[in-house]
C-alpha cells in the first residue's frame, strides 16, 4: 500500500506476554442460564486454537467476550496486550472477528462491502479500492467482484466474510464456525485459507463443533461443554489422556447390542458408545490383553462379531471419554445430508 | 487451490490514522446510496404511496371538501409531503431490523469506529430518502396546479423543516429496529402507531368540523403543528411561534432517543 505511512507499526505488542489472549475465569450468564461458567484460555501468539464443543457449550459467546461484542459478568482477560475490562475500546484496534452468520451487505457488490469496511478503517479513496482489490484477489473473489453478495454461494460469502475481517492485518482472528454449512469442497477451501493465514503469522482463534476441522487445523485444541472447559492440549494430547486405546467392535445380529455392550462395559468397567446407524460399539479399553478377554466374554456368549478393531481414539471419543455424550462428527454429518 | 500462495502475497497492512466520527458517518452515508443504486424498487415503494394518496384525495374528496379539486390541492399538498417523511421514517426501521437480524452490525460493533456512526448513516440515507420522495411530490403538485406563494425560499425553509421532522421521528423507528427482530413486525407496529397520528390531525381537513373532544386532540397532536409550521412556510405568512411549536417533537425525540439507542446498541 503506497498510500499508508510506512511509519506504522504492525500490531506491535504492547507487553512481552508470549499470548496473544489471556482469559482467567470467565463468565457470563443469560438469566439463569451459564453460558461460560469460568474459562480460563491461554493463546499463544501465531498459531491456531480451536475451541471445540457441541451446540450450546458457550463456545460463541466465549468468543465474543474476547471480541468485546459481550461484556462478561466476571473475570479478566487481555487480548493482544489490551486488557478487555480497563481498555475494551482498544480490543477492536488489535482484532477481527468473522462471526457465524455472514456479516455482509447482501444488495451492494463483494467489491462495495470491502470499500465500505476498508473507509471505516479510514483508507481513503483509492487506497481503499486498491485494498479491496488485493483482497479480492488473495481470495480468488476478483471475477465476482461486481456481483451482488446475494448472488454468491456460501463459500464464496465466507471467504468475503473472512476477507472483510483482514482489511487491516489482525493480531488475532477470531472465526466463529468458519465452515458450518459449507459442502466439503468449501469446507477444504477454508481450511486451506485459514492454513495459509497463520501461515502469514496471524494468530487465529476459531471455534467449531467439528472434530475433524479441529483435529485437521488446531495445534491446541480446547474442548468446551455447558460453558466449562473440560480437556486442553495438542490432538494427541488428547487422545493420548483418554488411554491407551479404543476397542471398537461391529455385531452381526443387531438385536444383542444390548447385550453386547452390557457385557463390554462390566469387563472393561467404561461406558460403551453406540454408533446410531450400525451394531457398532467403541469403548475404552484399558490394555490390549484386558480387550481381549472381552472379546473372549463375547465369543463364548455366543454373539457373533462382523468385525473388530483396536486403535487411538478418533477426537470423536475423545469427546465421548470427556463429555459422556457423542460429539458431532463431520463424516457423520455428511453420511446423512 | 491456488489461495494458499495468493494469501501469501497479500501484502499485510497497518490501521491507517483514526478517521473522524464525521467521515465514518459519510461512509455510511455512501453506503445508503449504493442501496439505491442496488434496489430502486425502494424507492418505487417510498413515492408511489404519497402520489396515490396526492391524486385520489385531491380528485376524488377535493371537491366535497373544499369546493374544487384545485383548491383543495393548495391546501392538501403540504401535508402530504409531513405524511410522506413521517411514512418513510417506518422504511429505516425496518432496514436496521433487518440488517441486525444478518450479524452486519456486529461487524460494525467490532469495527473501531465512533459507536453512533451506523445509526448516523442510516440517517443520511433517511434524509435523502426524503428530499427525493418530497422533490417528487412537489413536482407533480406543480404539474397539477399547487403553487406555493412564498415562492423558492419558502420551498427552501419547508424542505429544512422536513427534515428535521425526518431526523427526529427516525429516532422512534431506529429504537423499534433495535427492539424489534422482525422487519414486518417494525412496519406494522410503525403503521398501527402512525395511522391515528396522520389522520387525526390537519393533514387532510380543516379539524374546525370535528368533534370537541377530537380536536382537543389534534390541535395538540405534532403532526398538526408539523403541517401548520410546513403550510405557514410554503404559503407564506409563517409566525416564529408556529416553527417552534412544530420542532418541540423532532428536538424532545432526538434528545431522548438518541441515547436510548446508544444504551441499547452497547447493551446487545
Amino acid at each position: 500500500m503506497n498510500d499508508t505511512s510506512p511509519a506504522i507499526k504492525l500490531n506491535a505488542p504492547l507487553d512481552a506476554s508470549p499470548n496473544a489472549i489471556s482469559a482467567r475465569g470467565l463468565v457470563k450468564a443469560f438469566g439463569d442460564v451459564r453460558a461460560v461458567d469460568g474459562i480460563d484460555l491461554d493463546v499463544p501468539r501465531g498459531i491456531i486454537f480451536a475451541v471445540l464443543g457441541p451446540n450450546g457449550a458457550g463456545k460463541t459467546t466465549l468468543m465474543r467476550m474476547l471480541a468485546t461484542l459481550t461484556r462478561p459478568d466476571a473475570g479478566s482477560a487481555s487480548v493482544m496486550g489490551h486488557d478487555l475490562i480497563s481498555a475494551p475500546h482498544a480490543v477492536p484496534t488489535a482484532i477481527a472477528m468473522t462471526g457465524q452468520f455472514a456479516s455482509l451487505d447482501e444488495d451492494l457488490t463483494g467489491r462495495e462491502n470491502l470499500v465500505l469496511l476498508a473507509r471505516l478503517w479510514g483508507f481513503r479513496g483509492r487506497a481503499a479500492k486498491a485494498r479491496a482489490d488485493d483482497l479480492l484477489a488473495a481470495f480468488d473473489l476478483s471475477a465476482a467482484a461486481t456481483k451482488q453478495v446475494k448472488d454468491y454461494s456460501g463459500g464464496m460469502r465466507r471467504r468475503l466474510d473472512i476477507a472483510a475481517s483482514l482489511i487491516v492485518t489482525p493480531g488475532v482472528l477470531f472465526l466463529d464456525e468458519p465452515t458450518t454449512g459449507l459442502d466439503p469442497k468449501a469446507r477444504k477451501d477454508v481450511w486451506a485459507m485459514i492454513r495459509g493465514l497463520a501461515d502469514s503469522g496471524v494468530t487465529i482463534l476459531l471455534t467449531t463443533q467439528y472434530l475433524e476441522e479441529a483435529d485437521q487445523l488446531a495445534a491446541r485444541i480446547a474442548v468446551i461443554d455447558r460453558g466449562k472447559k473440560i480437556a486442553e492440549g495438542t490432538s494427541r494430547e488428547l487422545k493420548a489422556a483418554t488411554g491407551s486405546g479404543f476397542l471398537h467392535v461391529a455385531i452381526a445380529d443387531p438385536a444383542r447390542l444390548d447385550e453386547a455392550a452390557g457385557i463390554l462395559e462390566q469387563r472393561l468397567g467404561h461406558k460403551a458408545n453406540r454408533s446410531t446407524e450400525g451394531a457398532e460399539l467403541s469403548i475404552l479399553a484399558g490394555t490390549a490383553k484386558d480387550a481381549n478377554e472381552a472379546l473372549a466374554v463375547l465369543v463364548g456368549q455366543g454373539i457373533e462379531l462382523s468385525n473388530f478393531s483396536m486403535g487411538q481414539p478418533s477426537l470423536d471419543e475423545v469427546f465421548f471419554a470427556l463429555t459422556g455424550q457423542p460429539g458431532t462428527d463431520t463424516s457423520r454429518e455428511e453420511a446423512t445430508l | 487451490m491456488s489461495d494458499t500462495s495468493q494469501l501469501q502475497k497479500l501484502p499485510k497492512v497497518a490501521r491507517p490514522s483514526t478517521p473522524s466520527a464525521l467521515s465514518n458517518a459519510l461512509v455510511f452515508g455512501w453506503r445508503a446510496v449504493l442501496k439505491f443504486k442496488h434496489v430502486p424498487e425502494q424507492l418505487f415503494d417510498l413515492v408511489m404511496t404519497p402520489i396515490m394518496f396526492t391524486l385520489l384525495f385531491t380528485f376524488v374528496f377535493g371537491g366535497a371538501l373544499a369546493g374544487s379539486p384545485s383548491e383543495y390541492l393548495q391546501f392538501f399538498l403540504p401535508g402530504i409531503l409531513v405524511q410522506t417523511v413521517v411514512f418513510n421514517a417506518v422504511y429505516s426501521g425496518m432496514g436496521l431490523s433487518t440488517d441486525l437480524g444478518k450479524g452486519l452490525f456486529d461487524r460494525f460493533r467490532s469495527l473501531p469506529i465512533w459507536s453512533l456512526a451506523p445509526f448516523a448513516g442510516l440517517m443520511v440515507g433517511d434524509i435523502l430518502r426524503h428530499l427525493i420522495a418530497g422533490t417528487i411530490i412537489l413536482i407533480i403538485g406543480l404539474i397539477l396546479g399547487y403553487r406555493p406563494e412564498a415562492g423558492l425560499f419558502g420551498i427552501i425553509a419547508a424542505f429544512a423543516m422536513l427534515i428535521a421532522i425526518g431526523f427526529g421521528m427516525g429516532w422512534i423507528f431506529i429504537v423499534l429496529g433495535l427492539l424489534i427482530r422482525t422487519p414486518t413486525t417494525v412496519m406494522t407496529l410503525g403503521f398501527t402507531f402512525l395511522f391515528p397520528l396522520v389522520f387525526a390531525s390537519n393533514i387532510m381537513v380543516d379539524p374546525a368540523t370535528m368533534p370537541d373532544w377530537l380536536r382537543a386532540f389534534v390541535d395538540v397532536n405534532p403532526v398538526s403543528l408539523m403541517t401548520s409550521a410546513i403550510r405557514g412556510l410554503m404559503g407564506g405568512g409563517v409566525s416564529l411561534g408556529e416553527i417552534l411549536l412544530a420542532l418541540i417533537a423532532p428536538v424532545v425525540l432526538t434528545a431522548v432517543l438518541a441515547p436510548t439507542t446508544l444504551w441499547l446498541y452497547l447493551r446487545r
